[in-house]
């Protein structure tokens, strides 16, 4: 085992994870170079698209030290979003060590501080590494005091390196091997797996990415998931050279594959632990919890005659992301569809592309929205998700939503706008703590239907990208919610309807009139917006009608081509929803979330 | 369903900058275009049994010679039936009209002219890059009348960059001096392939805006129709029914015609089909024996009814209710309609009003599928 060595990387957005995990790729020959390609962990193309990690991936590099050893190095790629702080835990603690990677003309920016803290948390060994030294704005001495004076660590250790130039990537590699510990574990022990990723596969079914702390296991064996007791006989074990590579067994300390013929990725739970069915470990490793899906949405065929392919297409789907949760669900509007659990408005974003783009599918989500609970005047408790359903409000004995603990990190100058921003998400009970001079880690209490939609983006803004977020599920507090409804030519569009604060109600009323205004093309009528809570109108907007829409000419050679133009819009307008004769884009049922600075 | 002939006569003098039907600024290639053209004649001889309009338009059919006029004609009556009370419209540049030209297409059969004034303005002719002036003009059409052409049809062009509704209206005023059976008026179109399409990009020519197109339309229509006109379609006005363009009217109710010379279209059937947009290109395919077709499409039934609700709603008769499709569906949205005071529904059919004109591009999308 102490020629193993199991470590992630952490560092802000931008500042090269993705590039010095390919140089070590490289470095470690696993690819040639006519087969390389940028992000080469990254395999969803969302991943590439927008720069960001999502899933969990890992892969054992082959190094041999400069005192002529030979190791497996076992990177674990992690994603890099709160959405997503549950899997990035369950990686990190797949690890004894982590490269920290800071870009040498930034410093240390928030992002980089909360997976500081985190890997810290973990008892992780941290090596600093200062990258894109190449870069003319690069202040290595100011990279090096912040991370002395903002993190805590020893600035003499930094590692000096430009992934993109191959420079010091060798250095990195070595510190590794000497700085962070092999991992301890006994292979005559129970076994003992950390599931920290599973993925589908359509050929073997569910590959489980899995850390060994103690014991061995090998094809044949009866393994066990402590958490549902499910039993599945091991097929294949195997590592991750971006290929799956088989072995004869996995042992105590080492990072790989399990194949054991589960059929789907739901049957799986990220953080559970893996043991042998006949000689089973004592207990489970510590960490584990249930995900569960916090923002609600529908999901609806432009056409009802997709409704089969959509069907198709989410079961497909969900064979590779257990957090998602559906069922049907039916809307005036829209029709038949589906409401769907994700477990924040990224992960809702990432399915909605990749149904979009992967599946070929066309579709409407609706306003996302969180689980709220109604107590009934005869003491009966009812949890709506879906606007739809909201109570007839006459029975309503109170009403409670859900709130989050949210912390934020940021560099004291930003206080005042972030206090801002959360108060007037209606956070409550603030508090504070100064973890280093200069830095400020905020407390709130706040709904979680606040933060769902923007407040990251808004966080972002405020604190020019310094600001970084996290947050967890305190409970159910009592809160004044109505529904507010969106009208569009006096026709209520269920599938526009929101729960919201009543303090806000109008707020929201006046912004989802606004947006739908610029969403919703021009008719040839005037088409009327309205925002009302029970029969009460509390904003509104007017679309004018087109004043003239005609071509002069219309002879022999013009019929074809204004014949196409007329099926070209046609077209557009399958993509759209008739509410009576006004015609709604897709695009519009999102877009009306969206604040008006974008 | 009796069809129409259109020959495309694709020369000019001088091209004008709002233009985009297809033609050249050179008269030299006009008899090898009629050599091709004969042969042309000769493919689709047969192809149509009868013929009630015969339209030679252009470009400027009138910079043909007297001697090629008939040439051209007698080709046509030698080679296609026509019935006795054909109408026969030649399209006329006030510069190009004599009382030798105009008899001679009087006596080889024309009983239509559709004379190119574009305005009386001599500023705004100029602007136009027209090569006669409002003195031209008016002597072109007492020529005309002189020589006893009595359906006389006018173009008039409206909109024009910097044009106030007093300016316009004195066109339209001078125009109706002369007491013409038919009216075009075309609110200016710019198109992206022509001069003024790329003056407009570089800022050299500001378009109406919207309200302004919407008043002079307005205003133009209900003027001539004060005046004893019927506002037939979109940019076309008739003293009377029995002056519409029946040639025209092929085109918006989707009856056959057969088009010949370069770029000229057909329909026949489900079919349409159009020409080679190059002289040469279309001399050469009638010189090798092949014919001049440039494209060619199907028409499927759904393409079918989506042209007859475009084409139906550009004209005052509009389109029968039972051709909507879908009752329930064409009716919900004639309940919306209501009140916008778009179309009328009467005697089973549905008709643009005059506002209705003016969204007839948008009006086919609300009642397709």
């Amino acid at each position: 085992m102490s020629n193993i060595r199991n470590f992630s990387v952490i560092a802000h957005i931008d500042h090269g994870k993705s590039t010095l995990a390919d140089r070590m790729i490289q470095h470690a020959g696993l690819v040639s170079d006519r087969q390389f390609r940028d992000q080469i962990l990254d395999t969803m193309d969302i991943e590439r698209q927008r720069g960001i990690t999502i899933k969990s991936n890992s892969v054992t590099l082959p190094y041999t030290s400069k005192a002529g050893e030979k190791y497996n190095l076992n990177l674990i790629d992690t994603p890099g979003h709160v959405d997503f702080s549950y899997e990035v835990s369950r990686s990190l603690a797949s690890c004894e060590g982590a490269v920290l990677l800071v870009d040498a003309s930034q410093g240390v920016q928030a992002q980089t501080v909360a997976n500081v803290y985190m890997a810290m948390e973990h008892d992780l060994t941290i090596i600093p590494v200062i990258n894109k030294i190449d870069l003319p704005s690069a202040d290595v001495e100011q990279a090096k005091e912040q991370i002395e004076t903002e993190l805590g660590l020893d600035s003499e250790s930094c590692i000096l390196c430009s992934a993109k130039e191959g420079i010091g990537i060798e250095e990195v590699l070595e510190g590794i091997v000497k700085r962070i510990p092999g991992p301890d574990g006994k292979e005559e022990n129970p076994l003992k797996a950390l599931l920290f990723d599973a993925h589908y596969d359509s050929f073997r079914g569910v590959i489980v990415s899995c850390r060994l702390f103690d014991g061995r296991v090998q094809a044949g064996d009866a393994i066990r998931f402590m958490s549902n007791g499910a039993t599945y006989k091991v097929e294949e074990v195997g590592v991750f050279r971006l290929r799956r590579e088989p072995k004869n067994e996995l042992c105590a300390g080492e990072v790989g594959y399990i194949i054991s013929g589960i059929k789907t990725v739901s049957d799986t739970s990220i953080g559970d632990t893996i043991t042998l069915d006949g000689h089973a470990a004592s207990g489970p490793l510590p960490g584990f919890k249930e995900v569960k899906p916090v923002v609600f949405s529908s999901l609806y065929p432009i056409s009802s005659d997709d409704y089969p392919s959509i069907v198709e297409a989410l079961e497909k789907y969900k064979l590779n992301d257990a957090a998602l949760v559906y069922q049907k669900d039916s809307s005036a509007a829209l029709g038949q569809g589906f409401r769907c659990g994700f477990l924040g408005l990224l992960h809702l974003e990432i399915v909605q592309k990749r149904l979009e783009t992967e599946y070929d599918q066309s579709f409407i989500m609706t306003v996302p929205s969180v689980q709220y609970q109604f107590t009934l005047q005869d003491g009966e408790k009812v949890i709506v998700d879906n606007p739809q359903y909201y109570p007839d409000p006459g029975s309503i004995e109170s009403t409670a939503e859900p709130f989050i603990k949210a912390n934020i990190l940021i560099p004291e100058r930003y206080m005042g706008a972030v206090m801002k921003l959360c108060i007037d998400r209606r956070g409550v009970n603030s508090r504070f703590n100064y973890p280093t001079p200069g830095r400020i880690e905020i407390f709130f209490d706040m709904p979680l239907a606040e933060v769902i939609v923007d407040f990251y983006d808004e966080l972002k803004t405020v604190t020019q990208g310094y600001g970084s977020f996290d947050y967890e599920i305190i409970g159910y507090r009592e809160s004044n919610l109505v529904k507010l409804d969106i009208l569009v030519n006096g026709e209520p569009v269920d599938a526009l309807s929101i729960i919201v604060h009543a303090d806000r109600a109008r707020e929201w009323g006046v912004r989802m009139c606004d947006r739908l205004k610029d969403e919703i093309p021009r008719h040839q009528f005037k088409i009327a917006i309205q925002g009302a809570i029970g029969g009460k109108i509390i904003s509104r907007s007017t679309i004018s009608a087109f004043r003239k829409d005609v071509t002069a000419k219309c002879y022999g050679g013009d019929v074809t081509r204004k014949r196409k133009l007329l099926e070209k819009q046609k077209k557009g307008k399958k993509r759209m929803k008739m509410v009576g004769s006004v015609m709604i884009p897709q695009n519009a049922f999102v877009a009306v979330l969206k604040s008006d600075k974008e | 369903m009796t069809a129409g002939l259109y020959i495309h006569i694709p020369f000019c003098r001088t091209k004008c900058p709002y233009c985009d039907f297809y033609s050249i600024p050179s008269l030299s290639l006009i008899p090898k275009w009629l050599e091709a053209l004969r042969k042309e004649i000769l493919v689709y001889k047969g192809l149509f049994p009868i013929f009630d309009s015969l339209y030679l338009g252009g470009g400027t059919p009138t910079v043909l010679s007297q001697s090629q006029w008939s040439e051209l004609m007698e080709t046509l009556f030698t080679h296609f039936a026509f019935s006795p009370s054909t109408e026969v419209t030649v399209e006329a540049n006030p510069d190009d009209v004599t009382e030798g030209l105009m008899e001679h297409l009087r006596g080889l059969g024309v009983n239509r002219v559709s004379l190119g004034i574009q305005s009386f303005d001599d500023q705004e002719l100029h602007d136009l890059k027209r090569r006669h002036t409002s003195q031209r003009a008016t002597k072109a059409i007492r020529c005309i009348r002189h020589l006893g052409f009595n359906n006389l049809g006018l173009d008039l062009m409206y909109g024009l960059p910097g044009q106030t509704q007093t300016r316009w209206l004195e066109t339209l005023k001078q125009a109706l001096d002369f007491e013409p059976e038919h009216l075009s008026c075309y609110q200016l179109t710019i198109e992206e392939e022509t001069p003024f399409g790329k003056m407009r990009d570089k800022g050299d020519i500001h378009p109406l805006d919207e309200e302004g197109q919407r008043a002079l339309f307005i205003r133009t229509s209900s003027f001539l129709e004060q005046e004893g006109y019927v506002h037939y379609e979109i940019s076309n006005f008739a003293k009377g029914k029995e002056f519409t363009s029946r040639h025209n009217m092929k085109y918006w109710q989707r009856l056959p015609y057969l088009g010949l010379g370069p770029s000229a279209h057909s329909f026949r059937g489900n079919r349409r089909w159009w020409n080679l947009k190059s002289v040469e290109g279309y001399c050469e395919a009638l010189a090798r024996g092949s014919v001049p077709v440039a494209g060619e499409e199907t028409l499927s039934k759904e393409q079918q009814d989506l042209e007859s609700l475009m084409l139906g709603l550009r004209t005052v008769e509009g389109i029968e209710l039972d051709r909507l499709g879908d009752r329930s569906r064409s009716e919900k949205v004639l309940k919306d309609l209501k009140g916008t005071g778009l179309v009328r529904v009467e005697e089973g059919r549905v008709m643009p009003t005059r506002e209705g004109f003016l969204m007839a591009d948008g009006l086919p999308l609300l009642f397709s599928p």
